[in-house]
């Protein structure tokens, strides 16, 4: 068969090509009984497909959503499922890039930080489905010879995750994660956020400043001597032993070595 | 002991989970919402169905809570985005991942639908629908071997709702679906609900349908609720919402097709503006019900 000829007897092509362009008219291998139209038929498929992708986005994303209300929110999402639908068969993986378009998307540029609270809320559900692993227990680091502390090379734990934002991204995040009404917020503060999961329970902290720089190098198999190094240069005034027992403490890692593995 | 080694233990240690007979049982999809009654109330009669793809992350609460209602229930596998009736080749790393689903949860019934959602690189989230021709019947067939032999064990095809019809069908839907279980050996999942709603929305009869349907195949029966708009001259046109109480209609056409297959294990689906769980667990008691009268009645003509 030619291609063209493929191309014309593929019902699937024909049928998808009109399903999220609401600019293309129902096609013309559908009927209904009898020789009654499709037009509101075929518009049943279209609204399935838009809206329950819509909904996806709005169950990742409900700190966004409650944040810009109801209506904002569903019409910046159904922008963005016309112009981005999943190519993923799993919805958990929907959306990644939903952040990205929400930094480009004309209405919500008023709210500059909205982009890094989806980013939190998107670090979260990957924590959430993340494998299962059993954190580094706190005393990992007691064994150690003080001489080869230095050397030692952390394996990050598969739910742990780091957002960085120049705005009050985890404020933010929690006062719309939460029941509760948000307090005045400061926006402007910048804010990392960890995200982790030891157990069952996804749990967001605000890193410390230079917190960040000093993790995104451990957790990228950097020894904890030239970590602790970078974190120094971004911040003198860093705190090495407050912020590793902090950190096992959140269950950012599983284990330890020497580099050897 | 070493935390790595220990969770590579853990995970070198799949859970083993009871067999537990299914027929003649009514279940409910599983909502994790309902996680904390349905462990407080213990082990009960009945089943619970999941969809797959909501169990296809590496790890976290999903599977903790599929685990502990695994553990006192049978389970119905339930996959939504397998595209059976698509034009592309199945996902192979998908069926793998339904696969390996099947072999960590053991589950007493495994089912897909005759419907497709993605072609090329999209996924649209819906189940749509294809023309019934031999090109389609042949390829449909194709992909229902490769499920069946992934998972070594017959899947159940589910029967559609839908809203249009293709203008190059050649057969009706239960011409092929006959022609499906019979050339690959699969089950059935009959939905009643999808039954009803595409007879309105095509002006077929219902009971015809099911008269032509294969009967004999049927593992699993689905009822849900419906919701209604218009077609485009104004009629009537039912939509397979999932979001509210079985009709009186479908609880009706129930009891025929208990009547002419027996106490089939019977899944009340419901999967949007979900209820709390005594008025979704009601549903599935209504179900048993009608189940267990028909097994009294068997019985009873059988003595």
């Amino acid at each position: 068969m030619l291609p063209l000829e493929q191309e014309l007897s593929s019902y699937a092509a024909r049928f998808a090509a009109a399903l999220i362009d609401p600019g293309r008219a129902t096609p013309s291998l559908v009927t209904g009984p009898n020789g009654k139209a499709a037009v509101r038929r075929y518009n049943v498929y279209r609204n399935n497909a838009t809206v329950s992708l819509i909904d996806a986005l709005a169950a990742v994303y409900p700190a966004v959503q409650r944040i810009t209300g109801v209506e904002f929110f569903r019409a910046m999402a159904r922008f963005h499922v016309r112009a981005s639908p999943p190519t993923s068969l799993l919805l958990l993986d929907y959306g990644r890039d939903f952040p990205a378009f929400i930094e480009t998307y004309e209405y919500a540029c008023a709210m500059p930080w909205l982009a890094d609270v989806a980013r939190i809320e998107r670090a979260w559900l990957d924590a959430y489905h993340a494998a299962d692993a059993a954190p580094l227990s706190r005393d990992a680091l007691a064994l150690v010879p003080p001489e080869r502390l230095a050397d030692v090379v952390f394996t990050a734990h598969p739910a742990a995750g780091i957002v960085r934002s120049p705005f009050a991204a985890v404020t933010i995040f929690a006062a719309n994660r939460s029941g509760e009404m948000p307090g005045r917020i400061d926006a402007g503060t910048p804010e990392d956020a960890l995200i982790t999961r030891p157990e069952m329970d996804v749990v967001v902290r605000h890193l410390p400043e230079a917190g960040a720089v000093f993790l995104t190098n451990l957790m990228s198999g950097r020894p904890l001597g030239d970590a602790a190094a970078s974190a120094l240069q971004s911040s003198p005034g860093f705190d090495i032993a407050a912020n590793i027992a902090g950190m096992i403490e959140a269950g950012a890692f599983t284990s330890i070595n020497f580099g050897e593995a | 002991m070493n935390a790595a080694i220990l969770s590579r233990l853990l995970a070198a240690e799949p859970a083993r989970f009871p067999a537990l007979a299914i027929h003649g049982l009514a279940g409910t999809s599983f909502k994790p919402e309902h996680l904390a009654a349905i462990l407080g109330a213990g082990r009960q009669r009945g089943f619970f169905e999941v969809h797959a793809e909501n169990y296809m992350g590496a790890g976290g609460p999903p599977h903790r809570a599929l685990e502990a209602v695994r553990r006192d229930h049978p389970l119905s596998l339930h996959g939504v985005c397998m595209s059976i009736g698509g034009e592309r080749p199945l996902d192979k790393a998908h069926l793998k991942r339904f696969r390996d689903l099947v072999e960590r949860y053991e589950p007493a019934l495994v089912s897909e639908h005759l419907a497709w959602s993605t072609h090329d690189t999209t996924y649209f989230n819906d189940l749509l629908p294809l023309p019934y021709t031999e090109a389609t019947l042949a390829r449909v067939c194709d992909h229902i071997d490769q499920v069946q032999d992934a998972i070594w064990r017959p899947l159940l095809l589910e029967n559609p709702s839908t809203y249009l019809a293709f203008t190059e069908s050649t057969m009706s839907e239960t011409e092929f679906i006959r022609g499906v279980a019979e050339r690959t050996g699969c089950g059935l999942l009959l939905d009643i609900n999808n039954v009803f709603v595409s007879a309105n929305n095509h002006g077929f009869s219902a009971l015809d349908y099911l008269s032509d349907f294969p009967l004999s195949r049927v593992g699993e029966i689905h009822l849900a609720g419906h919701a209604e708009q218009l077609d485009d001259e104004g009629d009537l046109l039912l939509i397979d919402s999932h979001d509210g109480p079985v009709t009186d209609s479908v609880w009706k056409l129930f009891e025929i097709v208990i009547s002419r297959c027996g106490p089939v294990p019977t899944l009340v689906e419901w999967d949007r503006k979900i209820p709390g769980w005594p008025v979704l667990k009601a549903e599935a008691a209504a179900a048993q019900a009608i189940l267990d009268r028909h097994q009294r009645e068997m019985r009873y003509a059988a003595a």
